[in-house]
């Protein structure tokens, strides 16, 4: 799941000063699991707005709707008469629907108001943990299902590092030393056998440093 | 009435279990305490949401005290505690958006303790008598008449 976290009131009031009526707008999927863009976030966020704005003495008509997904025309769709109803757009979608809203409409401002984190799971109530950076190319299988790319600091393919103490991280003593989760794991399913494999470099090109991705599948075109 | 005729309207959202029970022997003692709280029966605290606090401040309300069990005996076992990380949120984002955080708050009283509730309500009106009127209305229509049911 995508995790993003809400800007600020006063950064959101900042963007949207300008304006005589704006849209808040939610996303269902993500951003409503992980409590930052759904649709008891935007009744909050805008509620605040509100006061904030009040307190500052502008005039700014906030609107509020929920549509399924932002980073899916269909679900877009649904929003259209809102948005082309309001001056500027406050998407709290993650990065992929802010843009999609903006694709979409070429005219219309629209303004992020999350700060969009990272791939991660819900830990415990109200703690969300990053597992996954998108590498593009899977290493979880060598690693028994730890990934070092996004869990371990240095992001070492062959650890540790040696700088762990007990099993925390060196860089940040918080964090769980993801090679001896590594290590552990591997011993857990009878593979440590993996570990005397020397890993060679990553090719990174399948990751962000080769430009944004895109994946076609001819199967599913019309 | 104070000499600038500002009395604010504080709404007070009660639990049933104990604070509603105790506003409500406060009564039976003949308790006096300032007439400027709307009391809202809920279930819990730990029913209420943040967007309610925001609506309450929104809608006219000077003040907003949420009145729970006493910590660790509550009747869901842990709602005054949902309801204590909420109002602090709640509190977090008024500050934000640039109203006093000490028109919100939460406290804690127990059935039996009607003398308690009447202290709460009268420390909570004279804290945002002394903040003055919430500066999101300056112009409040007055009730004239009760409205029965």
């Amino acid at each position: 799941m995508i995790v993003a976290e809400r800007k600020s009131i006063p950064e959101m009031v900042d963007i949207l000063q300008s304006y005589k009526k704006i849209l808040v707008l939610g996303c269902g999927t993500c951003v409503t699991v992980c409590l930052a863009g759904g649709e008891r976030e935007v009744s909050i966020i805008s509620s605040a707005l509100r006061i904030a704005v009040r307190m500052k003495g502008l005039e700014l008509k906030i609107d509020e709707l929920t549509i399924e997904r932002q980073c899916d025309n269909i679900f877009i769709e649904q929003a259209a008469e809102a948005i082309h109803n309001a001056d500027a757009v406050l998407s709290l979608g993650c990065g992929a629907g802010v843009q999609a809203i903006a694709e979409r409409y070429p005219d219309k401002p629209v303004y992020a108001g999350l700060n969009t984190k990272f791939l991660g799971i819900l830990e415990e109530r109200g703690v969300w943990t990053e597992k996954c950076s998108a590498c593009g190319s899977c290493v979880l299988n060598e690693y028994g299902g730890i990934c070092p790319v996004t869990r371990c600091a240095k992001r070492m393919l062959n650890g540790p590092c040696g700088g762990s103490r007990e099993d925390r991280c060196e860089a940040r003593p918080d964090l769980p030393c993801a090679w001896q989760l590594i290590f552990k794991r591997l011993k857990d399913i009878g593979q440590l056998d993996r570990l005397e494999k020397i890993t060679m470099p990553k090719d990174w090109s399948s990751s962000l440093s080769g430009g944004s991705r895109k994946i076609i599948r001819e199967d599913h075109r019309i | 009435m104070t000499e600038n005729g500002f009395e604010p309207i504080i709404v007070a959202f009660c639990c049933h279990y104990c604070a509603y029970s105790a506003a409500d022997l406060a009564g039976s003692m003949r308790l006096q305490y300032p007439p400027n709280i709307r009391i809202i029966r809920t279930p819990c605290t730990g029913r209420l949401e943040v967007e309610y606090f925001m609506r309450a401040f929104e809608n006219g309300a000077d003040g907003v005290i949420v009145a729970g069990c006493e910590e660790g005996s509550c009747h869901f076992k842990e709602g005054n505690y949902n309801a204590k990380r909420r109002v602090n949120y709640a509190r977090q984002l008024l500050s934000e958006s640039g109203l006093e955080i000490e028109r919100l708050r939460m406290a804690n009283v127990s059935a039996a303790n009607g003398r308690g509730f009447t202290e709460i309500i009268k420390d909570i009106v004279e804290t945002v008598r002394k903040l003055g009127p919430s500066p999101l209305h300056h112009e409040k229509k007055q009730i004239k008449q009760e409205i029965l049911p």
